[in-house]
C-alpha cells in the first residue's frame, strides 16, 4: 500500500474540508485519510474523555435485499443471523472453506429480506465478488454501495446529546448494536449505536453527497461540547486499548479465528455455513495459541513485528503494537502459546536488540464505556 | 518555522548549541512536528562516546520511530532524564526543557561541516516541496 501515489487514491467526500481543518493526509487502503488533526494523543484523549468525530467512508457498504437474502447471509456468516430483528446489527467473520477470515464485519437487519452489511475498507471489492460467488442463482439483490455511502463515526460519552441537537428521533431509544433510520440535521440517514473506540457512540450512515453538509453541522453543533475531528492514528489507539482485532494485523485468510478469541461470532449450533466443518474440526482439537494482550511494564513503544521471548527465546511477534496513551505505556497483540497465554504471565519484548520486560494482559486494556443495555 | 540563529543543524535534524568545549544536542521543530507527538525517547548512557553522524539515541512518537544522529563526536556529559517521564517537552519546547544531551566535543572541526540556520531553513523547504 505504500506504493500507491496520491493520484490513484479514492477520495472521501470530506477530504477538502479534512484539508481545511488541518488534517494531514496519508494513504490508507487505496483511500487518502486524515491520520491526524491536533495530534494523536489529544484526539484520543478528547474521545476518552467527551467526544469526537471520524470520517470512516473509507468503509464498504454491500446492501443485499430479496426474498433469499436471509439464507444468503446465514450461509456466509459465521455468526447466526436468524437471532436478529429488525433495526439490530451484528459482529460476524466471513470465512473460507478452511476456516481463514474472509472478512470481519457488522450485519445490519432492516428487515427479514433486507440487509446491508459495513466491511472493511481493503476488502470491499473482494467481499462483494465472494458474495456474488457464492450467492449463485439465489433471488437476491447485490449491490456494492460503498461509493454512495459516506460513514462518520461520532464517538464519546458526549455524542448522544450532541447528535440529538440535530435529529428529532430519540436517540436514547437506539440501544447498543441497533439502529434507526433518522435524519441528521434533516437528512435521510442510518444511525447505529456501534463504534470501534470502547466508549458509547454512534456510527452515521448518509449519502455521499449530504456528506459535507452534514459533517459541517456536526462540527457546528458540536462546539459545545468541544468536538474535534480524530485521524485514523487515534482510531487506531483506541480500538487497541479494547484489544479489538483489526484484519490484516490479527486476522487474515490463514488466521485461525478460535485462536483470535473470536469463537463467541462462531455458532457452531446453527445451520451449515461455509466454513463449518472445519471450525468445529479446530475446536475439538483445541487451540493450540492464542492472541493475548501484551503490555510493557516500563514506559516505551510496541509495534507490529516486535518478537515476543520467554526466557530469551522467541515464542511469537505482535500482530498490532502501539503506545496506549490511557496507559502511557506500550500495548500489543500477539499469538502465542496456551502455556504462555495466563494473563500476568511475565514475557520479554525485544525492542531493538534489547530484550525490555513485559506481561500478558487479558484485553480489553481498559475497561469498556459502551452502553450495554 | 523556528529555526534559532545561534544553533547548527543537521541534515537528519539535529541541532547543536555549542558552548566552548561543551555542547546541548536536541531536535529541531521542524523534526517535531513532522514526527508528531513524541511519547518515548531513548536516551544513551553518562559518559558513552558518540561518534558523529551515527545514531546515539532514539525518538517515538505514536506512529513512528525515529534514529537521533549525532551531529558532533564527543563524551556524553549530561543527558535530559526529565524526557524519560515527559517526552513531550521535546514536542513543547523543542530547543530549551526538550534538550537531549550534552557532550564534550572531541573535535571542534567536526562543526564545521553542519548546516548554518540559513541553509537548514532551505533544507526543510525543500523537504516540505
Amino acid at each position: 500500500m505504500s506504493q500507491e501515489t496520491s493520484s490513484s487514491l479514492k477520495t472521501t467526500p470530506l477530504t477538502q474540508i479534512h484539508k481545511e481543518l488541518g488534517g494531514k493526509l496519508v494513504p490508507f487502503a487505496g483511500w487518502q485519510m486524515p491520520i491526524q488533526f491536533q495530534g494523536v494523543m489529544q484526539e484520543h484523549q478528547c474521545v476518552r474523555d467527551g467526544v469526537g468525530i471520524f470520517d470512516v467512508s473509507h468503509m464498504g457498504e454491500i446492501e443485499i435485499r430479496g426474498p433469499t437474502a436471509r439464507d444468503l447471509i446465514q450461509k456466509l456468516m459465521t455468526n447466526d443471523i436468524d437471532s436478529m430483528q429488525d433495526n439490530q446489527a451484528l459482529y460476524t467473520l466471513m470465512c473460507l472453506k478452511t476456516g481463514g477470515v474472509v472478512d470481519d464485519l457488522l450485519v445490519h437487519r432492516f428487515s427479514e429480506d433486507h440487509y446491508f452489511l459495513c466491511v472493511n475498507a481493503a476488502n470491499t471489492e473482494k467481499d462483494f465478488e465472494w458474495i456474488l460467488k457464492n450467492a449463485g442463482s439465489c433471488d437476491a439483490t447485490i449491490r456494492n454501495t460503498s461509493q454512495e455511502t459516506a460513514q462518520f463515526a461520532v464517538q464519546g460519552k458526549h455524542s448522544e446529546a450532541l447528535l440529538q441537537k440535530l435529529c428529532e428521533t430519540s436517540l436514547n431509544e437506539i440501544k447498543y448494536y441497533h439502529f434507526k433510520k433518522a435524519k441528521i440535521h434533516n437528512f435521510e440517514s442510518i444511525v447505529a449505536r456501534t463504534g470501534y473506540t470502547g466508549e458509547d457512540g454512534f456510527e452515521i450512515y448518509i449519502d455521499a453527497g449530504y456528506a459535507e453538509t452534514v459533517f459541517a453541522a456536526i462540527l457546528d453543533a458540536g462546539k459545545e461540547f468541544d468536538l474535534q475531528p480524530i485521524g485514523l492514528g487515534a482510531r487506531d489507539t483506541l480500538r487497541m486499548e479494547m484489544g479489538y482485532a483489526l484484519y490484516g494485523n490479527e486476522i487474515n485468510e490463514g488466521s485461525k479465528p478460535l485462536e483470535a478469541g473470536l469463537g463467541w461470532v462462531i455458532k457452531l449450533g446453527k445451520q451449515d455455513f461455509i466454513g463449518k466443518a472445519e471450525l468445529e474440526k479446530q475446536k475439538y482439537a483445541g487451540n493450540r495459541r492464542k492472541l493475548v494482550g501484551i503490555r510493557l511494564l516500563d514506559r516505551g513503544v510496541l509495534r507490529p513485528h516486535y518478537r515476543i521471548l520467554k526466557n530469551g527465546a522467541p515464542i511469537g511477534e505482535l500482530t498490532s503494537g502501539t503506545f496506549s496513551p490511557s496507559l502511557n505505556t506500550g500495548i500489543g497483540l500477539c499469538y502465542v502459546s496456551s502455556e504462555y497465554a495466563e494473563p500476568g504471565t511475565e514475557l520479554e519484548v525485544e525492542i531493538r536488540k534489547l530484550s525490555v520486560p513485559a506481561e500478558v494482559v487479558k484485553p480489553p486494556f481498559l475497561p469498556t464505556r459502551v452502553k450495554k443495555n | 518555522m523556528g529555526v534559532p540563529k545561534e544553533l547548527l543543524y543537521t541534515l537528519e535534524h539535529e541541532w547543536i548549541r555549542v558552548n566552548g568545549k561543551n555542547a546541548v544536542i536536541g531536535i529541531t521543530q521542524f523534526a517535531q512536528e513532522q514526527l508528531g507527538d513524541i511519547v518515548f525517547v531513548e536516551l544513551p548512557e553518562v559518559g558513552s562516546q558518540i561518534e558523529k553522524e551515527s545514531p546515539f539515541g532514539v525518538v517515538e512518537s505514536v506512529k513512528t520511530v525515529s534514529d537521533l544522529y549525532a551531529p558532533a563526536s564527543g563524551k556524553i556529559t549530561k543527558v535530559n532524564k526529565e524526557l524519560e517521564t515527559n517526552p513531550e517537552k521535546v514536542n513543547n519546547e523543542p530547543y530549551d526543557a526538550g534538550w537531549i544531551v550534552e557532550i564534550e566535543l572531541s573535535d571542534e572541526t567536526d562543526l564545521e561541516s553542519l548546516l548554518d540556520p540559513d541553509a537548514y531553513t532551505e533544507q526543510c523547504e525543500k523537504e516540505l516541496e
